[in-house]
């Protein structure tokens, strides 16, 4: 074998340039994806990052029901106290959550005594909203990072809209299930800064100043969000959860509980996945350019040795050595190409990273793009390139062994 | 037991419609260790004949037996086979390896073709280089030596495997006479020392004068056949 692989590269040398042509193709190939996979990547991790830390959480429970109408914030839909209970018991036995923080959802009218307009509120426990989306903190511009009783944090657009600022005293007026009115008094203690998606114009109050405002009698949420220990465990959680949950009914042996993963809550996750499909026909685009390239360099050398492929082929080599030796060839191509271009590709990330680009996500600023690649991509691109090489040198080798020493002979 | 009996041998090519008779009934045998010449002018089956002693082709009737082996009925791979351990063969051109040396292109059918240990390989070829000449050659590619000294690396490339039987079509065809003359003498002194059957095919009267045995051809028929020393007819 390390004599074909001799006379593989020592045939590959005889024709410098065009070796070196084929071999910078695909380079430029292997780069190209690399990079593309890395800020792609970073991209929609950054996005899905933002979505599921600040606002969503990875997963959220809610009433059967509830997210078919979740545009209206239905407050007849909310889970009732002993639900809750039950809810909480199967949460708090499970060891890959990190944190869960029930909400109620709702909405209503703001006053700053001169204006009022419609406002989305969520009302939350503070520390346990800011350990389940620990995004959220970040995210009050102007105030403290806290929430306490009596205040509110109000959604910068509407802020600058309604023209109030921090410790100014504003209404919230809102109607509860029942269809009664009843308003509260509200201290501005920080301007939230909006993010693109849904709730993500939202203002964040105390759960007991909504269920006060409300005029609940017990404890009523709209949902749970959760937060994993491991983002990648996302999956088989959501399944394991599936599975408890689904055995919790009520007295028409209905489930009570729906559950959903980050994905079903949000348009975005279709970005995700336009991101993924874009990757995926980059890569095809890759193993058409290995395809073409070295399927073309192979037929051409196949052809140039015609009469050497009689000569050894006269003196006894077997056809399977001939194919061998052809297919080592393109396979030497693949692996010379992947590996620059796994060296030219990551450097080209390393000096992006290093030029510390920045770029806008909606309503955020200057996010910082950090564009990182897996091993386990560079090995599946490797691996990828060097089989699509030794593919294309199939072809073009096994007309070579099947070649008649008698014609390859004549050929002039 | 001759090393070749051929027996009613022909060869026929279809061109379209029309069938060309190459050879046309050929019988003859060859005793193992003779060093033979097929002559005759152009399109006169030299070259054919050789193919099929070669198992490079196939006759399309008769009976062709090369070292006690019936080569119409060899498939592709057991020609291959065939031909790596019993046949030796010369080019025209040389068709020499470009990218192996001249050491490489020796030691390649002991390596690629018959998978001989390492020691032996090298006692070999090293053999080979110092009865062929060219020992201080040993590591020049191809493009760096002359015609005379290719076809001897040729030669040596035939023999390494310790064949049977050398096939040399034309082997003096693009040497000058002087070389073409050595390469002759080198030919006849292997074949005295190794006890390998030569033949060889050529129009060149003046080599033909080397062989023992002469077939001379013409027009895809055995004419004659001369042994040094006397005359039989074909």
């Amino acid at each position: 074998m390390g004599n074909l692989f001799k006379i593989a590269i020592r045939n590959l040398l005889r024709y410098k340039r065009r070796t070196l042509l084929t071999a910078s193709l695909i380079t430029i190939g292997v780069v190209f994806v690399l990079v593309f996979i890395s800020v792609s990547g970073s991209f929609k991790n950054m996005m899905i990052g933002q979505i599921t830390d600040s606002m969503l959480g990875h997963l959220q429970v809610h009433r059967k029901g509830y997210v078919a109408s979740i545009d209206n914030l239905p407050l007849n839909l909310n889970l009732k106290a002993g639900a809750i209970a039950r809810l909480e018991n199967i949460l708090d036995k499970q060891p890959e959550i990190e944190a869960y923080s029930p909400r109620i959802k709702f909405g209503g009218m703001f006053s700053n005594f001169v204006e009022t307009t419609n406002i989305r509120l969520v009302a939350v426990y503070p520390d346990r909203e800011f350990r389940t989306v620990p995004l959220l903190p970040l995210r009050i511009t102007n105030g403290g990072k806290a929430l306490n009783r009596g205040e509110i944090l109000v959604p910068d657009l509407l802020a600058k809209g309604m023209k109030v600022k921090i410790g100014d005293t504003v209404v919230v007026v809102a109607t509860n299930k029942d269809s009664s009115v009843n308003g509260k008094q509200f201290r501005v203690a920080g301007i939230v800064e909006g993010i693109t998606g849904p709730g993500g114009r939202d203002g964040y109050i105390h759960i007991e100043d909504a269920t006060e405002l409300l005029r609940m009698d017990a404890m009523e949420i709209s949902e749970i969000a959760i937060r994993l220990k491991d983002f990648n465990k996302l999956n088989p959680v959501n399944q394991k959860l599936e599975g408890l949950l689904s055995k919790e009914l009520n007295q028409q042996d209905k489930p009570i509980f729906e559950l959903h993963t980050w994905e079903k809550l949000t348009p975005f996750y279709n970005i995700a996945r336009m991101i993924d499909v874009m990757t995926f026909f980059i890569k095809l685009m890759l193993i058409a350019i290995v395809l073409i390239s070295i399927m073309n360099v192979m037929i051409m050398a196949v052809y140039e040795r015609i009469r050497e492929i009689g000569t050894i082929a006269a003196i006894g080599t077997l056809p399977g050595k001939i194919l061998n030796m052809f297919v080592i060839e393109g396979f030497c191509l693949g692996v010379v190409g992947a590996a620059i271009g796994n060296i030219v590709g990551i450097a080209v990330i390393l000096i992006l990273n290093m030029m510390k680009i920045t770029f806008n996500f909606g309503q955020q600023k200057g996010l910082l793009l950090r564009a990182n690649i897996y091993p386990m991509d560079i090995l599946v691109i490797s691996v990828t390139v060097i089989i699509v090489s030794v593919i294309a040198s199939l072809q073009p080798a096994f007309k070579a062994s099947r070649m008649e020493p008698i014609k390859a002979l004549r050929h002039v | 037991m001759s090393l070749i009996i051929a027996d009613n041998v022909k060869k026929d090519y279809h061109a379209g419609d029309v069938t060309v008779s190459a050879l046309k009934g050929l019988s003859f045998e060859i005793e193992p260790a003779s060093f033979v010449s097929f002559v005759g002018p152009s399109g006169s089956g030299k070259t054919t004949l050789l193919n099929l002693i070669g198992c490079l082709d196939k006759p399309t009737e008769g009976k062709l037996t090369v070292a006690a082996t019936d080569v119409l009925h060899l498939d592709r791979k057991q020609s291959a086979s065939f031909r790596g351990s019993n046949i030796g063969f010369i080019f025209q051109d040389f068709n020499l390896i470009p990218v192996l040396t001249v050491y490489e292109n020796i030691e390649y059918p002991l390596l690629m073709v018959q998978s001989t240990p390492a020691e032996e390989r090298k006692k070999r070829v090293t053999a080979l280089l110092e009865a062929v000449g060219m020992i201080e050659q040993k590591d020049k590619y191809p493009d760096q030596i002359s015609g005379g000294q290719k076809q001897r690396v040729a030669i040596a490339r035939a023999l390494v495997t310790k064949p049977k039987l050398v096939l040399a079509d034309e082997p003096t065809a693009n040497l000058d006479h002087k070389t073409a003359y050595m390469v002759i003498e080198l030919m006849k002194k292997m074949r005295d020392e190794l006890r390998t059957t030569f033949i060889f095919s050529t129009h060149d009267q003046k080599i033909v004068g080397e062989a023992e045995i002469i077939f001379t051809l013409e027009d895809g028929n055995l004419l004659d056949r001369h042994v040094e020393g006397g005359k039989q007819n074909g």
